[in-house]
């Protein structure tokens, strides 16, 4: 049976791991080639490498970054953050990138999921949607969080899944960098809205919190920090799970 | 030497790094090589356009008895035709390709594989290991003899189960991505070298 999957994510900055990691017999910590590694030892289902690089020489660092992941690791990794272009999509699968994933973007310009499933892929295709509680619904937010938008989240998630998104990546406001737990309401409005996996994202601050995520409702649940700063290594996440019936992959 | 074949769509780099040979879309190379590998993600129709100029010599190889490994799109273009888009495969297999149930569409993630144990590439100590998928349509092959290998999704309440490897001969296919599926993927890239 499909595995319920747990997923890391890397902030890149300048090709560079931006959030501090303290981990032991890492030779160089910020290098995220470094830190996957040991993530794929750990038993990483996968990762999702999110570029916040603001600078004029962004594609050509993330393109670089690409290459050297793919050739170094044997695990499935998805990239994204101002991805704005079929062209750009295509460049990334091209270079190792299994999957892309779009946000403001795709709000902006809804055809762009259409006409990037066409060319990458609808499986290889994942919209970002950054929700947030606004009275009955939940709202899109685009631009990493700073721009509301006049779109419910729900209704996006439909939307985007018609026009050929293969899954959702949704992170709500509210939970992330909280550790209190994934936004539960959100994540199973979003699982009973859509028939594409939900990846549920912001939050994290244990395995309880990934167990609450699937029982939702959530095909996949991603942390960074726990991860990042060793709270938890991905095995004991794993074993905890397992524990309660969640079927995951225990296997390295 | 081992082709990996380049249909322009994704990056083998991990294939080739684990496999070692040449990525190419010379008829020559592939010719010379003494085992191919077909990897592919993206669209049938577009890939099969791609495959057109390679169709003889594929072809040919496979006939000699040359081992010859179809991954994901690859193990779909052995196959006549899919209803994903017009276009030709291969037709070393027969059987077609069509839609998952829209329920178990996409299907992503990791899942077991039961393998029939007799085949040395697919030889495991795990009694179902797992492996990648990332795919929305799967083979129907003409013959439930070629399938060596199956997975399982839940689908209404029910187990849907569909093939995840297939055998002829010395034509192997597997929907997964071995090349993406770390420890269990990697053995069996390196069982194919050994073939």
């Amino acid at each position: 049976m499909l595995a319920k999957r747990v997923i890391a994510a890397l902030d890149i900055k300048d090709g560079r791991v931006v959030k501090g990691v303290n981990f032991v017999n890492i030779r160089d910590a910020g290098d995220p080639v470094e830190l996957a590694r040991r993530y794929e030892e750990e038993g990483i289902d996968e990762l999702v490498f999110l570029d916040i690089t603001a600078s004029y020489e962004k594609r050509r660092t993330l393109i670089d970054l690409v290459k050297r992941i793919s050739r170094e690791l044997f695990i499935p990794f998805t990239v994204g953050g101002g991805v704005s272009s079929v062209g750009e999509m295509r460049d990334l699968v091209r270079n190792g990138a299994d999957k892309v994933f779009v946000n403001t973007a795709a709000v902006e310009n809804p055809d762009l999921v259409r006409e990037g499933a066409e060319v990458i892929g609808s499986s290889n295709l994942v919209v970002a949607i950054d929700g947030k509680r606004e009275g009955k619904r939940w709202q899109v937010y685009t631009h990493g969080g700073r721009k509301a938008r006049d779109l419910s989240a729900r209704e996006w998630g439909r939307r985007v899944e018609e026009l050929g998104a293969g899954e959702i990546l949704l992170t709500s406001m509210k939970a992330d960098g909280t550790k209190d737990g994934f936004d539960i309401e959100l994540t199973e409005a979003m699982a009973e809205a859509v028939g594409i996996p939900v990846i549920a994202s912001g939050g994290a601050g244990g395995p309880e919190h990934f167990y609450d995520a699937y029982v939702a409702g959530a095909s996949a649940a991603l942390a960074a920090s726990i991860f990042h700063y060793r709270e938890y290594e991905v095995g004991e996440v794993k074993e905890y799970l397992y524990d309660r019936g969640i079927n995951v992959r225990r296997e390295k | 030497m081992i082709a990996i074949v380049d249909l322009d769509v994704g990056n083998f780099a991990n294939v080739q790094k684990a496999l070692g040979g040449v990525v190419t879309r010379d008829p020559d190379e592939i010719d010379r090589a003494d085992r191919i590998v077909l990897p592919g993600v993206g669209n049938f129709g577009a890939a099969a356009e791609k495959l057109e100029p390679l169709r003889e010599v594929i072809s040919s190889s496979v006939e000699e008895g040359k081992p010859f490994l179809g991954i994901c799109l690859g193990l779909q273009l052995l196959f006549e035709g899919s209803s994903e888009s017009a276009g030709r495969g291969l037709g070393i297999l027969p059987g077609r390709v069509e839609k998952l149930p829209e329920n178990i569409s996409p299907h992503i993630g990791w899942n077991e594989v039961d393998f029939d144990g007799r085949f040395q590439l697919f030889s495991s100590e795990k009694p179902r290991p797992y492996f990648y998928f990332v795919h929305s349509y799967y083979i129907q092959p003409a013959g439930k003899e070629m399938v060596v290998g199956e997975t399982c999704c839940e689908l209404d309440g029910e187990e849907f189960r569909f093939p995840a490897a297939v055998r002829r001969g010395d034509v192997y296919g597997v929907q997964f991505h071995p090349e993406k599926s770390t420890g269990n993927g990697l053995k069996l890239l390196e069982r194919f070298k050994e073939l």
